[in-house]
């Protein structure tokens, strides 16, 4: 053992273990326990514990489970997609339209190491029916009645999210930009390509990865958001994380919290997955 | 195209002597577009300390008169004192279990090459990507199973598990640019391998552990979705605030409070990037 932990392989793995063990337990055990239950029924306030299928079905065939869960996903799409397509050109500024890149790193940074529940408590009140933007369009006499389309819908739960996720979209974007090696950009002038074609077949298909990166670190955690759609989502815009949240508090069951925790992380895997095989195929067929 | 492409690239650097390039004016739209983005990422966090000052109860334009009530009333409230002890006693805790175990890490991580670095890495990364509801519901479900009642200390090993990629990195990026031959001079010259690490490694990456304290302290003092789970009735900071959210009549104290707590957070995380410079700047 003495001898082990003289080696490369016995330090590295020694001084590392505590961390990953820390992760590794807590996500297997959770998760273990997390099976367990979902095969278990409540039955007011006992656990049942004969294995059944009876929550995956009820999670299958109940359609209030497949509409939530179909619309986090649509709406997590939609703001993957919103943040991606609004940060790619603040990257593309950075990377080749200024000097001060540390400076706008930072500028775009600063406003995500304040409390994401206080901007989204924030984006509830500027887009209220009595809210910030209503009273400022009003006082600006370009509006007579308050807008009510701002709150309590998807719209302002992708513009909310769109906004929160902004640097995790942006970062890996810049990375990827930055990494184009520059002759390959004056080749492409030379042999004739106008702007638009060089960006189109050299510098969009060469971001890809970075696009990829930077989709699959939004999708993932806006599929199981939870502050957003309970504070600006109302109840056109609640998600599956509220339905989960649901079963673990005031409805109690948490056999059905468990099936729709597993059901939830499952569907995002797999979307997860066949989106970075459709971006990597599209990425090679753009070049 | 006649300019070399390098030249639209690289901003054309003020030519000193020659002729201005006969280059037309062009609107300069991408700046604009960035400059419209970030009065966008701006605009909710400076929108909080903008109205707390106001002297009303909505939050609409326009602004009544200034006034600093909002903020005297908040040292009257024994619940908002005690969740601020909280969030104070499980940042401070976290922070130092984050980082203790993301310094070893980190030091593995770029000082071995050992077999399952890779997968220990990407192990440890891991806490980023998994959606906050379902590590907030199936470590409830765990920690009730164990007997865990839901208390500070479940908190403290939620936070921890979050906190962590974000000290791997940071302490990642700092023994980075760490000179080995240091350690071995110090080696030679008979330290022990405890009084190298004590009296070499640990103050060249001192500022590192800075950032990274900052940085955890930080993530636990702002995360509100797994203490909202784990916290029962011992709440957090943000816990609190989403308690009072409910109520219009406190309102103004709330934004009172968030703009505190928006300050308290940039400060920190401020001084953890100029703690972070330092670390990766220093050999």
């Amino acid at each position: 053992m003495a001898g082990f932990l003289k080696t490369e392989t016995g330090r590295g793995l020694a001084l590392s273990a505590p961390a990953s063990l820390y992760v590794g337990l807590l996500v297997a055990a959770p998760l273990g326990i997390l099976v367990a239950y979902s095969f278990w029924t409540q039955t007011y306030v006992e656990i049942d514990k004969t294995l059944t299928w009876a929550n995956y079905l009820e999670a299958a065939t109940d359609p209030l489970v497949r509409h939530l869960m179909l619309r986090s996903i649509a709406i997590a799409g939609a703001v993957t997609a919103a943040t991606v397509m609004l940060a790619y050109p603040i990257a593309y500024f950075i990377a080749f339209r200024t000097q001060k890149k540390t400076l706008w790193l930072l500028l775009i940074t600063i406003p995500f190491w304040s409390s994401y529940l206080l901007r989204v408590f924030s984006w509830k009140l500027i887009l209220g029916f009595n809210g910030v933007m209503n009273s400022a369009l009003i006082s600006l006499g370009l509006i007579e009645e308050p807008l009510t389309f701002l709150l309590y819908n998807e719209f302002a739960v992708v513009l909310t999210l769109a906004h929160a996720w902004a640097p995790f979209a942006i970062l890996p974007i810049y990375v990827s930009l930055q990494k184009i090696d520059r002759s390959l950009l004056e080749a492409a002038t030379d042999l004739g390509c106008s702007k638009l074609e060089r960006f189109i077949r050299v510098t969009l298909p060469l971001t890809v990865p970075g696009i990829i990166a930077a989709s699959l670190i939004i999708f993932i955690p806006t599929v199981g958001d939870y502050v957003t759609p309970s504070l600006v989502g109302g109840s056109q815009g609640k998600m599956v994380a509220n339905l989960i949240q649901v079963q673990f508090g005031p409805a109690n069951n948490w056999p059905l919290g468990a099936t729709l925790s597993l059901v939830a992380m499952a569907s995002v895997g797999f979307v997860a997955i066949l989106f970075v095989i459709l971006a990597t195929a599209l990425g090679r067929r753009i070049r | 195209m006649s300019t070399p492409a390098s030249d639209q690239l690289n901003k054309p650097m003020a030519s000193s002597l020659s002729k201005p390039m006969r280059k037309p004016f062009r609107f300069p739209w991408l700046l604009a577009y960035a400059i419209g983005y970030l009065i966008f990422l701006y605009l909710p966090v400076l929108l909080l300390p903008l109205f707390s000052f106001n002297d009303g109860t909505i939050v609409a334009f326009p602004m009544k008169g200034f006034t600093l009530k909002w903020y005297a009333q908040l040292g009257e409230q024994d619940t908002l004192l005690q969740a601020m002890m909280n969030s104070l006693i499980v940042g401070a805790v976290t922070a130092l279990v984050a980082t203790s175990l993301g310094l070893f890490a980190a030091r593995a991580y770029v000082r071995y090459r050992f077999k399952g670095r890779e997968l220990s890495e990407g192990l440890v990364m891991l806490p980023l990507v998994i959606p906050g509801i379902i590590v907030a519901s199936s470590m409830l479900v765990l920690f009730i199973s164990l007997g865990l009642r839901p208390s500070l200390t479940t908190v403290i090993l939620g936070h921890v598990f979050v906190a962590l990629p974000f000290a791997v990195s940071i302490m990642k990026s700092a023994f980075d640019d760490f000179d080995q031959s240091l350690e071995e001079a110090a080696f030679d010259l008979g330290e022990s391998v405890i009084g190298t690490f004590r009296r070499v490694t640990l103050p060249i990456v001192a500022p590192g552990i800075v950032a990274s304290l900052l940085v955890t302290f930080t993530v636990s003092f702002d995360e509100f979705v797994l203490a909202f789970f784990l916290s029962g009735n011992q709440p957090t900071l943000p816990v609190y605030i989403w308690s009072q959210i409910r109520f219009p009549a406190k309102l103004p104290n709330t934004l009172a409070l968030g703009s505190l707590l928006l300050l308290a957070s940039v400060l920190l995380l401020l001084t953890a990037e100029y703690f972070r410079r330092r670390s990766t700047k220093s050999t």
